[in-house]
């Protein structure tokens, strides 16, 4: 019986040409993701996971191999994905609970039902009492959660995110990554997780990929000893855990004295 | 930039500020001065009663106010639309580039005579004149605002399903109209300057009108008080842009409101 991915990587470079330049971002990326998996990726700063998500969405095709989505190539907007980055893209123009409406208006869903999801939202993400305020008036871990909901509005298939917890304080990161575990187990998303902190990958992943520098390929992959559903607050205390952990950081820190100060 | 000074107490610095210079020049007119040439505060004042009391000043600032309104409303309506359009399409940009420039180098009250010719020297003329002055700048401006939409925005609604109609009106619009607003703003003063040029040019009616034969009489208070009137007409004018700039863009006071950080 063959393993149900979703989403596959097969033999991927990606060359950019940026001025009289070329960068090759990413080179023979082999990579198969299950429908359902929470997939984590580690490595230098530019060494090309930002493309994966970006050739997952369809934003740009690869120069070299093939994406597949679902078993045939992604053509296009992948409009079965969802992404979040570190910059959250609220519509600074629409206040929390019009930004969080906008992939329903799209949708043309009727305005009860609008109402009411926008409000089932607001709550999960703990913005209740924010609807009319404009994004410019929210703090930075309140704009991510906002962004969060929106992106929970339209319910895509599979979560791609780009470092989304990157700007927010240690207490609030914990909350929203529980949050988010727990929707995504509850809901069976897919989700493709770019981080730079090797302790969020750990606690996070069914599956770790560390990259390596630029052009960025695949180091190895690992596979978590921890149980689909854990407990986010007690990891410290998990061997398990500890100990995935160290793995990555012995993986990666030889590569960071490799490219210091080479990083933007 | 915000001084120190109480608002109470600058409206009173501002007012002690005007009547020294009305006193000023009150006192220099027909000393230093010939009253002919610059005339003095209490005779414009008088020449503006006697204007408001005949209903003149109604009547002619009626006339240029309904030019410059309506060369307003159709030049910048006409603003928006090409703005947009040329902004999303970039081989309509491409194809009309040359002409536009052409055009817009070329200063819209040379138009003047020839739209006397067309139009006569009617309403029509000065509406057409202003329309055509606002038309440039409202659509540059547009134009520049739809250009620099963030693609990233445009590339997350798309991720959302969103089709060309939604990216527009969710999107391109909401952002452009800072831009749009911005060119408004600029061509308050320039409707009027075609409403008022018309009429200096060919009229029979119009604050511009009222401009030209006080002058022709040699009535220097009269053109002063024409002058007053314009003043106060662009004032309201500016008003009302700005009315409907918060109405239209009300996450824009909650952003200056919002403490500087960084």
């Amino acid at each position: 019986m063959t393993e149900d991915y979703l989403i596959a990587f097969r033999g991927v470079g990606k060359t950019f040409t940026v001025g009289d330049r070329t960068v090759e971002a990413v080179r023979g990326i082999d990579l198969d993701i299950r429908r359902g998996e929470f997939m984590t990726l580690v490595g230098p700063s530019g060494c090309g996971k930002s493309t994966l998500l970006n050739m997952t969405a369809g934003l740009f095709a690869p120069s070299t191999g093939s994406v597949q989505y679902d078993g045939a190539p992604v053509q296009g907007v992948n409009l079965r994905t969802g992404y979040m980055t570190q910059s959250d893209h609220l519509l600074p123009w629409r206040t929390v609970a019009a930004n969080i409406q906008v992939p329903l208006e799209i949708q043309g869903r009727p305005r009860g039902e609008i109402r009411d999801k926008v409000a089932a939202l607001m709550a999960l993400v703990g913005l209740a009492g924010f609807e009319r305020s404009y994004p410019s008036q929210l703090s930075g871990g309140m704009r991510k959660r906002a962004a969060l909901a929106r992106l929970l509005a339209y319910d895509p298939e599979t979560l791609l995110l780009d470092e989304p917890f990157a700007a927010l304080d240690a207490q609030l990161r914990l909350n929203m990554q529980m949050e988010l575990l727990r929707l995504s187990r509850q809901l069976n998303k897919t989700v493709i997780f770019v981080t730079h902190d090797l302790d969020e990958a750990a606690a996070l992943c069914d599956r770790c990929v560390v990259f390596s520098g630029r052009p960025g390929t695949i180091r190895a992959v690992l596979t978590s000893p921890l149980p689909r559903d854990r407990d986010l607050m007690r990891l410290r205390h998990d061997s398990r855990y500890v100990a995935m952990a160290a793995e990555l950081w012995d993986m990666i820190t030889p590569m960071l004295t490799q490219t210091r100060g080479e990083s933007t | 930039m915000k001084s120190d000074i109480t608002p109470m107490r600058m409206i009173l610095y501002r007012l002690g500020l005007a009547i020294a210079i009305l006193a000023a020049w009150e006192f220099a007119s027909g000393r230093l001065v010939a009253e002919f040439f610059i005339s003095k505060p209490s005779a414009i004042l008088a020449a503006f009663e006697r204007l408001i009391v005949s209903g003149n000043l109604f009547f002619h600032a009626g006339v240029t106010a309904s030019e410059a309104f309506a060369g307003f409303l159709i030049g910048g309506t006409a603003g928006v639309v090409a703005g947009v359009l040329l902004g999303r399409s970039a081989f309509l940009a491409d194809l009309l580039q040359p002409f536009i420039l052409a055009f817009y180098s070329l200063p819209k009250i040379a138009l003047a005579p020839l739209f006397v010719l067309w139009l006569g020297i009617g309403i029509w003329m000065k509406i057409v004149l202003t329309a055509t002055v606002v038309f440039f700048l409202v659509f540059l401006n547009t134009f520049t605002g739809v250009r620099s939409v963030s693609r990233e925005l445009v590339t997350i609604v798309r991720l959302m399903g969103a089709n060309e109609r939604h990216v527009l009106g969710k999107i391109v619009l909401p952002s452009a109209i800072t831009w749009v607003f911005a060119g408004l703003r600029i061509s308050v003063p320039y409707a009027l300057i075609g409403a008022i040029v018309g009429e200096l040019i060919a009229a029979n009616r119009g604050l511009g009108f009222v401009l030209a034969s006080a002058s022709g009489q040699f009535d220097t208070a009269g053109v002063f008080a024409a002058l007053i009137a314009i003043m106060i007409l662009a004032f309201t004018l500016n008003g009302l842009v700005r009315l409907a700039e918060r109405r239209l863009m009300p996450w824009k006071a909650s952003e200056a409101a919002r403490e500087v950080t960084i």
